[in-house]
């Protein structure tokens, strides 16, 4: 398995990471490392092996759809690094 | 006396001979951890106010006659990955500095309402990705039995504390083994519940298909208590079961007699510790001689265990993590004018490398043409692990292995090499595959004097079983009196 830089860059902007150069190349070894040492389930046949989503089956999953426990505004406010009034507030995406 | 050497369950009863308060007990927690603390840096965080204040409801409901049940007045700790009403939590991440959670965990509720003091939030790997402690924000916790060694991870702020007596039992996460590695790395022991059993509402998450919370005691009549307020469902959390507890303390003291227990050959291979497989190896004869049938058992697919759990926890994680963005709470980046902007220099400055490391991995994992060849491929090997213990526990009622490959490794041995740190949990997280619950007991001691643990795996929702057989291996030793030499200097009397 070998990746380039610019395949390192693509991963970090689908992520939403920006990496420093050192960081890049670093990443770039560590995870030709990793994906090589899991290249290792591509040997084992499994065509007719359902993928598993939920270890347990489905549990006890269902519940009646109601609303409850809500916050409420302060308090899922408390944490939020910038507001406006009853809002969190974010950068102009509209130019 | 010091008092907190008694085990959760001997305090649990001087409390209610009235020999000993909570007060007191808490507040000889909160001096050892002065004393002790500086040296092992399990605490992120102590709450005296909030622990004292816990602690003197405790003793009025005690003289009132209204105690509500074993833990009431024990003084207990939380890793950082659990939400704490009021008290900053954050999962060992700079990410997360200064957030105070609006609400509790379910866990936490649970041990409120059990009147547990909560003495303050453990140390842990950065969002619980890592085996040793060391990609915390905050820096490495030392191993109480040797400083010079991580604890193991990621809960080793957890299994350190109460390997130093700062607590009477301290809650862990576990994804990969970070219940069980640091316990069988600090003399404790560490139980990881089935996948379900207990509520992860609450629970800050890094891979939701794996996560479950569990206890870290000192012995197993501690880890069946703590367990029994923790094991319920809870409405809120949709991967909860609704399958009813058992009194996990009733049939502790059963035995083995006539137990199958499969010993597998994939767990005794390459990258074992000499010591450590000898140690187990010895323990399953303790158990032939209790009574207990050893038998050889093979699970064929643990060798591709490793791997798929690496593209699949990290893959979880890398969608999970997507929600540190500056905008709602943690961290935010300073001086940024354009949204994706702040997305990205937001979440490059609050991450650490392994963090970083992994949401790389699996954004890869997930990524347009790699998709089948990794995570849908890896779910499939992964019931392929799954079915390996299901054919096993046809013959067998327990599986039996070391629980580390190794003993505790020293800090910073294995924090340049990925790869290195990750083959850590190669014996555990197995389990997490599978959603079985699993236990680590402690089992001896190396010749230089570190502790080492077996690990018993069980049917899903049978931690009565995996208790009872810990119980029986415990009961034939004296690890669970032994301490580190660092607390014969503490004094913490009460």
């Amino acid at each position: 398995m070998k990746l380039s830089v610019d395949d390192v860059r693509h991963v970090a902007r689908l992520a939403a990471l920006r990496l420093s150069p050192e960081e890049e190349n670093a990443f770039r070894g560590q995870l030709e490392d990793v994906l090589g040492a899991m290249s290792e389930l591509a040997t084992l046949p499994t065509a007719a092996v359902p993928a598993m989503c939920y270890v347990q089956g489905d549990g006890g999953a269902t519940r009646a759809d109601v609303v409850q426990g809500e916050l409420g505004l302060e308090k899922a406010l408390q944490n939020a690094p910038a507001r406006v009034g009853s809002h969190f507030a974010v950068p102009k995406i509209i130019e | 006396m010091n008092c907190t050497a008694l085990s959760l369950t001997q305090l649990s009863g001087r409390l209610a001979e009235k020999a000993l308060s909570s007060v007191e007990a808490t507040e000889a927690c909160l001096r050892r951890v002065e004393q002790v603390d500086p040296k092992v840096k399990s605490f992120i965080r102590v709450d005296r106010d909030g622990a004292l204040r816990a602690a003197q409801a405790s003793d009025a409901r005690r003289a009132a006659g209204k105690t509500v049940g074993v833990l009431d007045g024990v003084p207990v700790a939380l890793k950082d990955m659990l939400l704490t009403e009021g008290l900053e939590t954050t999962a060992g991440s700079k990410i997360l500095r200064g957030f105070i959670p609006p609400y509790d965990a379910t866990v936490v509720r649970l041990l409120r309402e059990a009147g547990a003091p909560i003495l303050g939030k453990l140390n842990q790997d950065e969002f619980a990705m890592g085996s040793s402690t060391e990609s915390s924000a905050f820096g490495p916790t030392h191993n109480p039995w040797d400083l010079s060694r991580t604890p193991g991870g990621s809960s080793g702020g957890s299994a350190a504390a109460v390997a130093a007596q700062l607590c009477f039992g301290a809650l862990g996460t576990d994804t990969g083994g970070s219940i069980r590695q640091p316990a069988a790395m600090t003399n404790t022991v560490g139980v990881k519940p089935t996948y379900g059993r207990v509520s992860r509402y609450g629970v800050i998450a890094y891979a939701s298909s794996f996560d479950q919370v569990g206890p870290i005691t000192r012995t197993v009549a501690d880890a069946a208590a703590m367990l029994q307020v923790l094991a319920r469902h809870d409405a809120r959390d949709a991967t909860s079961h609704r399958v009813d507890a058992p009194d996990y303390s009733q049939g502790l003291e059963g035995g083995v007699r006539g137990l199958r227990i499969g010993v597998p050959k994939e767990y005794f291979g390459d990258g074992l510790d000499s010591e450590v497989g000898e140690a187990v190896q010895r323990a399953a004869k303790v158990f032939e001689k209790l009574g207990a049938t050893l038998t050889d058992i093979s699970l064929p697919h643990t060798r591709y265990a490793l791997a798929t759990y690496y593209v699949l926890a990290p893959a979880e994680a890398s969608s999970n993590l997507a929600r540190y963005d500056g905008i709602r709470y943690g961290h935010r980046a300073q001086g940024i004018k354009s949204l994706k902007d702040l997305y990205a220099t937001t979440r490059s400055e609050g991450f650490g490398p392994e963090v970083k490391r992994r949401i790389m991995l699996g954004t890869y994992a997930l990524s347009a043409g790699y998709y089948d060849a990794y995570y849908r491929k890896a779910q499939q090997v992964r019931t392929l692990v799954q079915r390996d213990f299901q054919s096993a526990f046809q013959n067998v009622d327990v599986v039996l292995s070391p629980t580390s490959p190794v003993p505790a490794f020293r800090l910073g041995e294995k924090t340049q090499s990925p790869l290195a740190m990750y083959l850590m949990d190669v014996l555990t997280l197995p389990c997490n595959l599978a959603g079985l619950p699993g236990v680590s007991v402690p089992c001896g001691f190396t010749r230089g004097g570190l502790p080492m643990g077996l690990q018993l795996l069980g049917r899903p929702f049978d931690e009565a079983g995996l208790l009872q057989a810990a119980r029986a291996f415990e009961r034939e030793h004296d690890f669970s009196s032994r301490w580190p030499p660092l607390t014969r200097d503490a004094r913490a009397d009460c």
